[in-house]
């Protein structure tokens, strides 16, 4: 196997994580070499127009998603089932290539709320923990909300976030979020105009009391230039957000608003069609040396040595990447003992679609990926969680991040699924119908985990990661809950039909059907060893020279979508390690 | 008086309307150029179905694939039928694909569909053996029961074989009857409404009978405005609808 130069850092995975990460660790002089397992991408030609709205290549040979034929997941209920693979892509989305998932995300670029990241001192004070059902695992971030706000903003700062302040340096702004943590800017950009759906939640959702507000959005409402000098265009409402790269430089992704600096620097190298297969340890596992990768273009093997190792692969591959380096004790859900593995969690999406007649032009073909209108009025710190039955939070919005007839529209309830009549009612779908949905948090559970599967192995003969999880009654009570609450908003709007509804109490997840790509957990942050794999800056407490940050360092899952958290977490770990670690190489929390 | 959004446009927005569509049409006519210089792989027109050899499919299969289209997808005002639209067509080439012959699917084994509908098909088989095999079971299943294959049926009955497919009450031996019939419905509709090059969609016949504007992909103008969309489609090659 041929060994590489040594290198200061090695990057796993060029998404959003990696990139943050790699742009911070250069910035601080050292020398960074990135491993993306996909191609190489830029907006030209790979996202050029009009071929990249080709529906057939993107949304049904998922050109810019993760192919499954070298890996994917298994996937079963509970402990006494034996898994099986994911064979089609179904409940989630992984990305690939460089970019990863943030090149063909919605751009729906929410903070954390101040009593996420406190969920277990939040529930003791105001309610007591005799709430937290005994199977429960529910933690504390091992950090304030305050510490994380410049992270959060410089984020929002880096993406361009179109959006309207709630609460800016302590002040209530009309229009915005007026429960948000308080912020120390405004958004860069204002929020992004509203199609009729979001104009009649807006409408509605005032009528019920509440307090709509636009979507913070990573979709440039108007041109942009960010910090580290990147343009983005004002987005066109083109549609083809989700599972797309942006035609038009307009949403915010690795792609253009941190690679174009970082393509340039010395000291940076990104090798593209590079799969990692493992991280090595020093033979007391105290230390990783480096990695294992294998070059996809010629089949051979590298090693990759590096004096400090970014697990910045998406939530599943790091944690698979974590169990099959050895690193950390993995979850063992009998025992409760072992960390890498434990606390996996994911997000509870139910949908109702309105129709309306046809005098009321929805045109769901246009569409901004991130953009729409929400409430918080029922968001976690606003939640009387004993009276509603059930813990965590959530929130109601609109959206219409754009439909096609390829992409699959819904027609109206009742209406022939083929043969006569199927074509109008797609058409109804199409033009004169809009989706409001309820988007809630989920808990982590004992025995909602992530292992090795001891049965199918990937491509390159490794054991694949095991996905062991259901739906809980708190999340089946929380789903119903808020679709019970999206009901009566709507009422009012006077819909022709209303179709869909929340999920049943004792319905199983269906791994078929996409939810969302917010899958949290497996690998926590948390204030001691016992409590997750990784400790209050993403770094590992087994191997301090492994850092892992995403979405699998959330203890549990809140109402919000990932990625405004999962990028402050990444700045937030490359301050950690520019600030403390380069000067004291260890354990930064003993 | 409440303040719900009214659906009607009011005058306001009708104005914008009009002064929009000169400034679209322009703008449109820029896009448009740029959208004639690109050609995908196969940007001549492709062939009506009666002009067409299959590749893929024998013939008793692709007699199957017409007669199915046309039932599934009827000609109608809002659009023309399957075969008409030149969906066989498409199911031919895209047979051929290395998408259809399981190129980012997982397809090793072990296989154990032991654990039922919420974990997906769990066999052996790529897509383009799940079409060809559930043609294969399904017509034999109609000359079984009904003494004709498929495509000699007429079309009360092509609707009970449908419905009964969909359903998954026959019990065929390699392929669930429901994992086919979803697979290959599936399929059909991404014929129909897929760009013209792919074999379809003839003439953007079936994007002009939904309302659907193809790959304009440039809708800043009309995001707050309240009425249909007025132009027509634009396809790939760049040819209006
Ligand atoms: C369709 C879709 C819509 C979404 N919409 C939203 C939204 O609106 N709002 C929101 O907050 N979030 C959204 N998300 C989630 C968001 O994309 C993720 O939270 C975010 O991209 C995670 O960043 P990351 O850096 O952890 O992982 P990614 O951006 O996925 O990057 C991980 C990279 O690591 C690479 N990699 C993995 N394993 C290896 C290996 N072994 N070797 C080398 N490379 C490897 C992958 O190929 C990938 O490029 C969406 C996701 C999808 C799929
Ligand atoms: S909707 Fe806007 S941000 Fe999204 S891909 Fe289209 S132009 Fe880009």
């Amino acid at each position: 196997m041929a060994v590489k130069p040594q290198t200061d850092a090695v990057i796993i995975g060029m998404g959003w994580t990696g990139s943050i990460l790699a742009k911070q660790l250069t910035d601080a002089g050292l020398n960074v070499v990135a491993l993306e397992r996909g191609p190489d991408r830029h907006t030209q030609p790979d996202f050029a127009y009009p071929r990249v709205v080709d529906a057939v290549e993107g949304s049904i040979h998922r050109k810019f998603l993760q192919p499954l034929n070298n890996e994917t997941v298994t996937v079963r209920h509970n402990r006494s089932q034996a898994a099986v693979p994911m064979r089609r892509i179904g409940s989630f989305k992984p990305g690939t290539g460089v970019g990863g998932a943030g090149t063909h995300w919605s751009g729906c670029h929410f903070r954390a709320m101040p009593d996420d990241l406190r969920l277990r001192s939040h529930i003791e004070e105001r309610f007591g923990l005799d709430l937290i059902p005994d199977d429960m695992l529910v933690q504390d971030y091992p950090f304030s909300w305050e510490e994380m706000e410049p992270h959060f903003d410089m984020f929002e700062k880096v993406c361009g976030t179109s959006g309207r302040a709630g609460v800016l340096n302590g002040q209530r702004r009309e229009g915005g979020n007026p429960f948000e943590g308080s912020r120390s800017a405004e958004y860069p950009l204002g929020p992004n105009p509203d199609y009729l759906g979001s104009e009649m939640f807006t409408w509605a959702a005032r009528e019920a009391g509440y307090n709509p507000y636009p979507i913070p959005a990573s979709n440039a409402s108007a041109s942009y230039v960010n910090p580290y000098g990147c343009q983005m265009g004002p987005c066109n409402a083109c549609g083809f957000c989700s599972d797309y790269g942006c035609l038009n430089y307009s949403k915010a992704s690795p792609n253009v608003n941190i690679l174009p600096v970082l393509r340039r620097r010395q000291g940076f190298e990104l090798r593209a069609n590079a799969q990692v297969l493992r991280i090595n340890l020093s033979e007391d596992r105290s230390r990783a040396t480096g990695v294992t990768y294998v070059d996809l273009e010629t089949g051979e093997e590298h090693e990759q040595p590096a004096g400090l190792v970014l697990l910045c692969a998406y939530q599943l591959y790091n944690v698979h990447l974590m169990l099959l380096s050895g690193i950390g004790q993995p979850y063992d859900p009998v025992t409760g003992t072992g960390t890498v593995g434990r606390n996996y969690a994911y997000q509870n999406l139910n949908a109702l679609k309105l129709h309306f007649d046809e005098n009321t032009h929805h045109n769901t073909f246009i569409g901004i990926g991130g953009a729409g209108a929400t409430i918080d009025d029922l968001n976690v710190g606003q939640l009387d969680m004993r009276d509603a039955g059930f813990i965590g939070g959530g929130i109601l919005w609109a959206r219409q991040p754009g439909s096609g007839p390829v992409r699959g529209i819904d027609p109206p309830p009742g209406a022939p699924s083929w043969g006569r009549g199927w074509k109008q009612g797609v058409r109804q779908g199409l033009l004169h119908s809009c989706e409001f949905e309820a988007q809630t948090g989920v808990m982590s559970y004992r025995d909602n985990y992530l292992s090795l599967d001891p049965t199918y192995r990937d491509a390159w003969g490794r054991p694949m990661l095991r996905m062991t999880f259901n739906w809980k009654p708190n999340e089946a009570a929380a789903g119903q809950w808020y679709v019970d609450k999206l009901r009566a908003l709507i009422a009012p709007l006077n819909p022709l039909a209303v179709d869909g509804e929340a999920k049943a109490m004792d319905e199983s997840w269906n791994t078929t059907s996409y939810q969302s790509t917010h899958n949290t957990g497996g690998a926590v942050m948390a204030a001691t060893p016992e409590g997750g794999a990784l400790n209050r800056y993403c770094q590992s407490w087994d191997v301090p020279n492994v850092f892992a940050p995403g979405a699998n360092a959330f203890p549990q899952n809140h109402g919000y979508n990932p990625t405004g958290l999962v990028g402050a977490l990444a700045y937030w770990t490359a301050e950690a390690i520019t600030g403390q670690y380069l000067n004291d190489p260890g354990a930064l929390v003993r | 008086m409440t303040h719900k959004p009214d659906p009607t446009p009011p005058l306001r927005d009708i104005r914008q309307t009009r002064l929009g569509r000169r400034g679209f049409l322009g703008s449109s006519a820029a896009a448009l150029a740029g959208v004639a210089a690109f050609r995908p792989a196969h940007a001549q027109t492709p062939p009506a179905t009666a002009e067409y050899t299959p590749e893929f499919f024998n013939a008793a299969q692709w007699a199957f694939v017409i007669a199915a289209a046309d039932t599934l997808i009827p000609a109608d005002e809002y659009g023309p039928s399957g075969s008409e639209a030149g969906v066989p067509v498409f199911l031919d080439r895209h047979m051929q694909t290395p998408y259809a012959q399981g190129s980012i699917w997982f397809r090793e084994g072990p296989f154990d569909e032991t654990l039922g509908r919420d974990f997906g098909y769990q066999g052996p088989l790529a897509l383009a053996d799940i079409v060809q095999t559930g043609i294969d079971q399904a017509d034999a299943w109609c000359r079984d029961t009904r003494g004709a294959g498929f495509a000699d049926l007429d079309e009360e009955a092509r609707i009970a074989v449908l419905t009964a497919l969909e359903k998954g009450e026959p019990e065929f031996a390699r392929v669930s009857a429901s994992r086919f019939f979803s697979d290959f419905w599936k399929e059909l509709q991404v014929g129909y409404f897929a760009d013209p090059s792919w074999g379809g969609n003839r003439d953007q016949a079936a994007w002009k009978g939904i309302g659907y504007p193809g790959v304009r992909a440039d809708y800043s103008d009309w995001v707050t405005v309240r009425e249909a969309y007025p132009l027509p489609p634009v396809d790939l090659a760049g040819n209006r609808g």
